[in-house]
């Protein structure tokens, strides 16, 4: 054994001990294990790496978050509908396109879902999705880069919930409606929903990057949909939703919305959509939504579609079937066999699992007890696989392991509980702190868990860690599921609400993440990349600054010439080509935010001066030991001034004659 | 608490070791000739420098379309820094090759963190330049077309256009 590895022993036996007593103290309250091992199993030494690669949809936020397991470090916060000055998303001009909508520029939105994408039913790490809630959207991300690549609006449709649950192979995700809405969306009156207002099921083209778009909408009854997860291996061309409100309520819903006994999965078989559309048996409709678009050259596009292919299931039979499901059934899962689909009921005593084979038996037999819509609904005793007893109150959501097991969160008695497939009883229950939503096992919801951890995030944290005053973090629990009962290993705080999140093992991610962009690649149309062509140029009341930064100095560092009200264009290159070396950008009084450029990369902020003076500018983002040197003046003048415009760095500076101008 | 206190001692003090471990590491992995004086270099890495060049590099006829294709590359990744014939962030480069080895030269390009940290001469221009040299991730190809651009503007070349041999 290396002198290294036995110090690194050592240090992990020792801290091991120290984490264990801290942990003795506080096990009253938490019900961590009062044991070093609890501490040794999520204790990653400095310098090491954690195992997994989490990322926790960041809720209200807007972003996802990335966080390592099982340490439950942050790791990265990645923007997607929400602006986020800490890099300029959604301000620069570059990345401002991706938060266009038909409805505006939608600086915030609420997202739930991440989802990675998936080859042959198992999470392949090329891509994870993430819906928008409020205005719906559905996002990718680039998992090389970390960045937010595009963004597609679901037209049709309000409170894209449910979504964006993927298919097998990646070919479609969806998105659903929470709130049903008259469909087109019109001016009417909210008494006269029933039967005007819709649902919709829709289906995105998701394994083509930059071409992200409906493929197509399924109108449904205006029942609210909730959630959706999609079948596999034998249930391979179905996905499955779940919905509530088959009231049809559009008040006071805590009430209205639960006044049957029975709402609905509905199971649609999108592999007969597909048939249905090449039949000729679908409508083209009406629609404005928007899709945004990163391309090569790093700049994001919007374009405004027009149009989107419908169907409704009474001119496509065997598309949708309703499940009869007690009682609001919140999550729907889907076991890694692809034989079991599990409702979340959240006012049901019991879980009820579906059998897809009896339900396939049940379509082949008729077995319907109604016709909605010319959607059949199944008898529930025809589907039925069994109901676990004593699931806690208020379940919610399931994940699975690999060796035969179910995770489901009791939001109201905060527990989750564990129970076996093979015949449906509780086995195991662990207490979680508190109200947990969600729960996330790595690969939790595809044909091959990574069975070892599950991580239970809660919707109230009260006492958990030292009082913020009222607003808190959420709370997220990291559980070691490896053996037969479940053991509490860790807590740690997560950014805004995670709802749901994904995870995957780090070694299929590590080796492939870009560390900067070449600068001989970079195609930005304002890029510089030397500091021969930096320069300042007018067009009308417009300045550009093609400017570039190296550690460290702008260059130019000296401009002269702006007037009050032009409208200033810093387009800043970063000139390095080492890992880890972003340079950012700020100027005095600017009204957005800073850059931050990543090596070979280009960003440009706009800056509209409204008075005469001198503006400092510098360099955001620590660079080097000289980085308290990086800085530069800008000179306004009053407007009609004479001053001709001029730049430079470290000696003359060049000029462009005002007459030139 | 005593033992909490000794634990916490004892904790910063393997730390530190590790630490020590990791540096060790570090300097095994270029360290493949014995050290033959004080500064731990071989003759080789003193006069040629330290880096994937470890072996002289012998300059032939001067190639004009190279020096053009090393031109670009200045311009791209060396200017924003370097001048030819007058002090800027850093040296101006202009008779460079009268003072360095072209294998120097290329390894100062190519493994320019070392180098400041490791070899007297790249020490020495860092104390009096102040800026490190960031790596610029050339390859050796464009660290050699970089020579040969660096050849064609020298203020003095031998009659085969090899500057001061």
């Amino acid at each position: 054994m290396s002198m290294r590895k036995r110090v690194l022993l050592g240090v992990a036996a020792i801290a091991t001990v120290t984490l264990g007593l801290w942990a003795c103290g506080t096990a009253g309250r938490g019900g961590a294990l009062s044991s070093a091992d609890a501490a040794s199993a999520v204790y990653v030494p400095p310098g090491e790496y954690d195992e997994f690669y989490a990322f926790m949809s960041g809720g209200f936020s807007g972003n996802l978050t990335v966080m390592g397991l099982p340490s439950g470090r942050l790791l990265k916060t990645v923007p997607v509908f929400s602006q986020f000055p800490e890099n300029g998303w959604g301000y620069s001009e570059e990345t401002k396109a991706m938060l266009q909508t038909s409805y505006g520029f939608a600086a915030w939105d609420d997202a739930h879902h991440p989802e990675l994408s998936m080859t042959d039913g198992v999470p392949d790490g090329r891509w994870i999705f993430i819906n928008a809630n409020n205005t719906p959207r559905v996002a990718r991300i680039d998992l090389t880069e970390f960045e937010t690549k595009e963004i597609v609006e679901i037209p049709n449709s309000a409170g894209n919930h449910g979504s964006p649950f993927i298919t097998p192979n990646s070919e479609y995700l969806v998105a659903t409606s929470r709130f049903s809405v008259p469909v087109p969306n019109r001016d009417m009156s909210i008494a006269d929903y029933a039967g005007n207002f819709k649902g919709m099921l829709s289906f995105v083209r998701a394994d083509r990057p930059g071409e992200m778009d409906i493929a197509f909408q399924i109108i449904v009854p205006g029942y609210n949909y909730d959630l959706a997860h999609a079948g596999k291996g034998p249930s391979d061309g179905w996905m499955f939703f779940t919905s509530y409100n088959a009231e049809e309520a559009h008040t006071l819903l805590e009430v209205n919305a639960s006044r049957r006994d029975k709402d609905f999965i509905a199971a649609v078989n999108w592999r007969r959509a597909e048939e249905c559309i090449a039949q000729g048996q679908a409508r083209t409709m009406p629609a404005r939504y928007v899709h945004n678009y990163i391309g090569d050259d790093h700049i994001a596009r919007s374009e405004l579609k027009e149009s989107v292919t419908v169907l409704e299931p009474a001119a496509c039979e065997r598309l949708v079937y309703f499940l009869p499901t007690p009682k609001s059934p919140h999550g729907v899962d889907v076991d890694p066999s692809g034989r079991f689909i599990v409702a979340g009921g959240k006012l049901a005593t019991v879980i009820p699992v579906h059998s897809f084979e009896k339900m396939i038996q049940a379509i082949e037999q008729e077995k319907f007890e109604d016709v909605i819509d010319g959607i059949p609904v199944l008898e529930y005793d025809a589907i039925i696989a069994g109901e676990v007893e004593d699931p806690g109150l208020g379940p919610l959501h399931t994940e699975f392991d690999d060796r035969g097991y179910a995770y489901t969160t009791a939001f109201i008695s905060s527990e989750v509980v564990k129970w076996s497939l093979a015949d449906f009883k509780v086995v195991d229950r662990i207490p979680v702190y508190y109200a947990v939503g969600h729960l996330m096992i790595p690969g939790g919801d595809s044909r091959k868990p990574w069975g070892k951890y599950l991580v239970a995030m809660n919707k109230m944290t009260k006492d958990r860690y030292l009082p913020t005053g009222p607003e808190l973090a959420h709370s997220a629990q990291l559980i070691d599921i490896s053996g037969d009962k479940m053991r509490l290993l860790l807590d740690f705080p997560t950014m805004g609400e995670p709802h749901y999140a994904q995870a995957i093992p780090a070694e299929m991610l590590r080796e492939k993440q870009v560390k900067l962009y070449r600068l001989d690649e970079n195609t930005h149309p304002y890029a510089v990349k030397s500091e021969a062509d930096t320069r300042v140029t007018r067009d009308g009341r417009r300045v550009h600054v093609y400017m570039t930064a190296i550690r460290s100095h702008f260059s130019p560092d000296n401009i002269e010439g702006i007037e009050v009200g032009d409208t200033v264009y810093f387009h800043v290159t970063n000139l390095e080509q080492d890992w880890d070396v972003p340079h950012g950008f700020a100027a005095l009084g600017m009204e957005t935010a800073e850059l931050l450029i990543m090596p070979g990369a280009t960003r440009t902020l706009t800056w509209v001066p409204k008075q005469p003076g001198i503006y400092p500018f510098y360099c955001t983002d620590f660079c080097s030991a000289l980085h308290q040197e990086m800085q530069g003046y800008a000179r306004v003048s009053p407007r009609g001034s004479n001053v001709p415009l001029a730049w430079g760095t470290g000696g003359e500076l060049k000029t462009q004659p005002v007459a030139a101008q | 608490m005593r033992r909490l206190v000794k634990l916490g001692l004892l904790l910063a003090a393997v730390t530190l070791l590790g630490a020590c471990g990791g540096a060790a590491n570090g300097d095994a992995e270029t360290d493949d000739a014995p050290a033959s004086s004080s500064d731990g270099l071989t003759a080789f890495e003193r006069e040629h420098g330290i880096g994937p060049i470890t072996q002289p590099v012998e300059l032939g006829p001067l190639d004009a379309s190279l020096a053009s294709a090393g031109e670009q590359i200045f311009r791209m990744k060396c200017m924003a820094c370097h001048r030819v014939d007058e002090r800027y962030i850093g040296p101006p480069l202009g008779n460079v090759l009268l003072r360095r080895s072209p294998a120097y030269t290329m390894n100062m390009m190519m493994n320019p963190t070392e180098m400041s940290q490791r070899h007297p001469v790249a020490k020495a221009l860092l104390a009096e330049y102040l800026a490190p040299m960031p790596f610029q991730d050339l390859s050796e190809q464009d660290a050699r077309a970089l020579v040969e651009y660096l050849r064609t503007v020298a203020d003095s070349t031998t009659a085969d256009g090899i500057p001061g041999t």
